[in-house]
């Protein structure tokens, strides 16, 4: 107890120098519990993959479409429980800052594909009513002041034109982890429209998504697609949803590795604020160890009071720095919503601030209690004198 | 014939020096003495004499180069860090020029700082440290911090500190140095009780002549030799 009460009235006994150290590990802590939270915004379409979800596209690139027609062979294949399609739409809403994903799908099999999107059973009615009717995410009709019964007009670039649409439903994630920003709408209007405009684009799809009966059955049907249009004019290539995702991640992996090798720096910098902090207190107090060395106090009793010190310090920063991870989040959050739609802390990322905190209190008292319990007594009374 | 009481330290044969860049300093050659159980030595001698080396050497906060010490019957020289800390812990109760009080905690606290190393419940604790400050008559300043207190009541909390694990040797390195001329036989007047009532053995190392009176042995300690022992009649 009494050692409790030393170890903690230390702690503050340089208040100035304890306060900025504190202020110091709760920047460090918030910048990486941003950074970090960075870094799962960037994996949150992955996470949120279903492992009986597979996505399916030509094996040249997805720029290149493959034909409406495979659907129902593919529909054929056992194993397989539904086939849905769509296109990459690539609209903009009035202008390009306002970006948000929007798709054209075919509604009926991609909303029983994706039972994560939320969508009240009228609304759902009236989306698969209207030829003209969209479905977006709570995030972006609240953004954009959008009603239901709304038209709203998109500019196309991959199809050019404007585009009308209605806004028929309005969609809310399951749980926090689910993207509420997406647009998509009928795949027909589109196609539609396409034979009309540009005949050679119609009848062609961006992707298949399709629904496995159990996710160990996913190989398996991934293959024989593959396999049954092999040697086709648009041959496919068929892989789950996480790694179709992973696949976008790894175009950017660079930048993420380098937010990854910052976030760790960071942590780096603070080790060694805290360790020159703990250095120049025990330097201080070198007699005061002394004295208790005189007394009887051994090495661990010694050690526990440095390691106790450097740990509370640290555990004030780290938690200063949780509590101002939240609506640190949230602000970023409301600025990168388009790019980020998933961007929450997560409890790993709590986890790391945690571990980091524990961390650099242990290695920041290191060399400070190396010094204490090595000093002989003799000395550290010299100094105290 | 009474049986002659055993010494409670027995110095046999102690070298000491120290190591400054490539010389080698003798500190002490040779010293061999005894001091007796309820004893009340005074060490005296020049600066560098060596005097605060040898007490330090018994009080086991320091290792000799060579030779014996025997405290209660325990040869310090045999034992290591931990087992000595354990022994002073026990044994030990020290006393500096400077006070050298915990500044974080408060007289109370400091008092009971070594009774943290005992097997004491916390209200026998309680009990020792109130009874210890009331006999260096601190009782109304135990809640009070260093800072709060003057020289001369630091250095009671410092003595109440020392005995209040009722070490078997109190050790005392100028306890008076650092404290005016009244406060300071406030000090020796406690040190004086605390051997003559409660039988009490100081080893008080000072080059005050005035604070060496107090005590009942004088030794001189001059380039490392340990003079004869004189005994004296403490004022």
């Amino acid at each position: 107890m009494l050692i409790l009460k030393i170890l903690y009235r230390n702690a503050f006994r340089n208040r100035l120098r304890t306060g900025l150290t504190i202020l110091g590990i709760t920047v460090a802590i918030l910048a990486f519990g941003l950074l970090r939270t960075l870094v799962d915004a960037w994996y949150a379409g992955v996470e949120a993959s279903s492992a009986i979800r597979l996505v399916t596209r030509n094996s040249i690139s997805l720029a290149f479409p493959l034909p409406v027609a495979y659907g129902d062979k593919i529909r054929q294949i056992p194993g397989v429980k539904i086939v849905s399609w769509g296109n990459w739409f690539g609209g903009i809403y009035i202008e390009e800052k306002n970006f948000f994903p929007n798709f054209a799908v075919e509604p009926r099999s991609y909303l029983a594909l994706y039972p994560e999107f939320v969508l009240p059973e009228d609304q759902r009615t009236a989306f698969y009513r209207d030829r003209k009717g969209f479905a977006a995410g709570r995030k972006i009709v609240e953004k954009f002041g959008w009603k239901l019964g709304d038209t709203v007009t998109l500019k196309g670039t991959i199809y050019p034109g404007e585009w009308e649409f209605v806004l028929r439903g309005i969609y809310r994630g399951k749980d926090d982890g689910v993207d509420e920003t997406q647009f998509f709408f009928h795949w027909d209007y589109l196609n539609e429209a396409v034979k009309e405009t540009v005949p050679p684009l119609a009848d062609q799809v961006g992707f298949y998504l399709i629904g496995v009966r159990s996710a160990d059955q996913a190989a398996t049907v991934a293959l024989a697609i593959d396999a049954l249009f092999k040697n086709s004019l648009a041959e496919t290539l068929t892989e789950t949803e996480r790694a179709f995702n992973l696949g976008f991640v790894a175009m950017t992996e660079a930048i993420v590795t380098a937010i990854q090798i910052v976030s760790l720096l960071v942590i780096v910098i603070i080790m060694a604020v805290v360790a020159n902090t703990m250095a120049m207190t025990t330097r201080e107090r070198i007699g005061e160890y002394a004295i208790l060395k005189t007394l009887g106090f051994g090495r661990t009793q010694i050690a526990s009071l440095i390691f106790g010190e450097s740990l509370v310090i640290t555990a004030l920063g780290c938690l200063a720095g949780i509590a101002l991870t939240y609506p640190a989040v949230a602000i970023v959050h409301h600025e990168l919503a388009n790019y980020f739609p998933v961007f929450r802390v997560e409890r790993q990322t709590l986890c790391l601030d945690l571990a980091a905190a524990l961390v650099v209190a242990a290695f920041a008292a290191i060399i400070p209690t190396r010094r204490a319990v090595r000093i002989r007594i003799a000395e550290g009374l010299r100094r105290m004198g | 014939m009474m049986p002659e009481k055993e010494p409670i330290v027995v110095v046999r044969n102690l070298h000491k020096s120290y190591r400054r860049g490539n010389y080698i300093i003798p500190v002490l050659e040779n010293i061999s003495f005894d001091i007796q159980d309820g004893e009340f030595l005074a060490l005296m001698g020049p600066s560098g004499s060596g005097k605060s080396t040898l007490l330090n050497l018994i009080a086991g906060i320091d290792a000799a180069d060579s030779g014996t010490i025997i405290v209660g019957g325990v040869d310090i020289t045999r034992l290591n860090e931990a087992e000595l800390a354990a022994w002073r812990a026990a044994n030990v109760g020290f006393i500096f020029q400077f006070y050298n009080l915990i500044p974080v905690l408060t007289a109370f606290e400091n008092v009971a700082l070594p009774l943290h190393l005992t097997e004491l419940s916390r209200a026998e604790q309680r009990e020792h440290v109130e009874m210890t400050l009331r006999l260096v008559n601190l009782s109304h300043r135990m809640d009070h911090y260093p800072r709060e207190l003057s020289g001369g009541e630091q250095q009671r909390v410092a003595i109440a500190r020392a005995i209040v694990t009722d070490p078997a040797i109190l050790v005392a390195d100028e306890p008076t140095g650092d404290l005016d001329r009244v406060s300071a036989a406030e000090i020796l007047d406690l040190m004086e009780r605390l051997n003559r009532e409660l039988g009490r053995t100081i080893i008080m190392v000072t080059h005050d002549p005035r604070a060496a009176q107090h005590a009942r042995v004088l030794r001189h300690l001059d380039k490392g030799v340990l003079n004869d022992a004189h005994p004296q009649d403490p004022l």
